[in-house]
């Protein structure tokens, strides 16, 4: 018994003193490393609620891929960060009144939570949490691909629209970029770009003569 | 010793409460504030799979899934504006944007 009370009390510690430097970290970068390590511990409190499959989701979707796009936009933009420090303190105050405030609502709330007669014995929502023979992943699965199907596939939409979304957002057609135009290659005709030209020995080449340069001209811009 | 659910709560409230406070700390500093963003659905979530565990009922946990699917879909978007912002203005300060008032 005393053992998953000690893991509760050491994930959540973690959890919450990470969260706190994510917030007042100097270097984003260590506030990104602090957020891995709120979700990591995030993830060991779900364990410990027998949540299993939300556990390695968050493992595997917050750590794999936010937290890493954090790690990438921060490492990527070019920023001052000590000019963006500046003038923190100066919403400390009403910052630190609001948060007290709402913490002490919601401790007043939570604290004295009491489930109404009738409730605790539910599964109104289709399911037990901690069901019978088989894991949590299956029951989950088992719930998910039926009762909330089309919930599922609207999840999935709104995925296609945020990834959709972001690659519109941050596409860009440079100027001045020279590339490869692949029609334009396939369309040349020897005729067009190759002139043999009968050349008496001992004359000499005019380079500057309007032949040869259209020839030049064409073979470049085969290219661009 | 024994953990219950007001256990759980408490934990989710504190981190929702340093999420708001980031938000207010960080006012500049945008990528903060989506990472407070985060840090709040997060609170959200712990939440949502203890109230499910407690109250015995899956759908819970389907809904904390569909909350992380939105919190992913949204850092994705809020890091590809952020980024686009960068690339017009040189920095992410933003305190004062006013860009879209014409």
């Amino acid at each position: 018994m005393i053992l998953p009370a000690l893991a509760f009390y050491v994930f959540a510690c973690v959890t919450v003193a990470s969260a706190v430097l994510v917030i007042s970290s100097r270097n984003p970068v260590h506030s990104v490393l602090f957020l891995i390590l709120a979700f990591f511990n995030a993830a060991g409190l779900f364990v410990l609620l027998g949540a299993e499959f939300l556990a390695m989701i968050l493992v595997v979707v917050y750590v794999g891929a936010v937290a890493v796009l954090f790690l990438f936009v921060v490492m990527m933009l070019d920023i001052n960060f000590t000019e963006l420090r500046a003038g923190a303190l100066q919403y400390l105050p009403v910052g630190a009144l609001i948060g007290i405030i709402l913490l002490a609502e919601l401790v007043l709330i939570f604290a004295g939570w009491v489930t109404g007669p009738g409730v605790a014995t539910a599964g109104v929502g289709g399911a037990l949490a901690q069901p019978g023979g088989v894991t949590n992943t299956h029951a989950l699965g088992a719930l998910i691909y039926t009762r909330y199907g089309y919930a599922f596939q609207a999840s999935g939409l709104i995925l296609l629209v945020a990834m959709i979304g972001a690659i519109v957002l941050t596409l860009r057609a440079r100027v001045g970029v020279r590339r490869q135009n692949i029609g334009v290659q396939i369309d040349r005709r020897r005729a067009e770009t190759l002139e043999i030209v009968k050349q008496p020995v001992g004359a000499g080449v005019d380079i500057a003569g309007a032949a040869s340069t259209t020839a030049v001209a064409r073979l470049t811009s085969g290219r661009g | 010793m024994i953990i219950g659910l007001a256990h759980y709560l408490i934990v989710a409230a504190i981190l929702f409460t340093l999420g708001i406070f980031g938000i207010f700390l960080n006012r500049k500093n945008v990528i903060i504030m989506l990472m407070s963003i985060e840090l709040m659905l997060l609170a959200v979530n712990i939440n949502f799979v203890a109230f499910s565990v407690y109250l015995n009922d899956l759908a819970g946990q389907v809904f904390a899934m569909f909350v992380l699917t939105v919190a992913a879909a949204e850092a994705a978007i809020g890091l590809a504006i952020l980024v686009v912002y960068f690339r017009n203005r040189g920095t992410i300060a933003v305190e004062d944007i006013n860009l879209m008032k014409g």
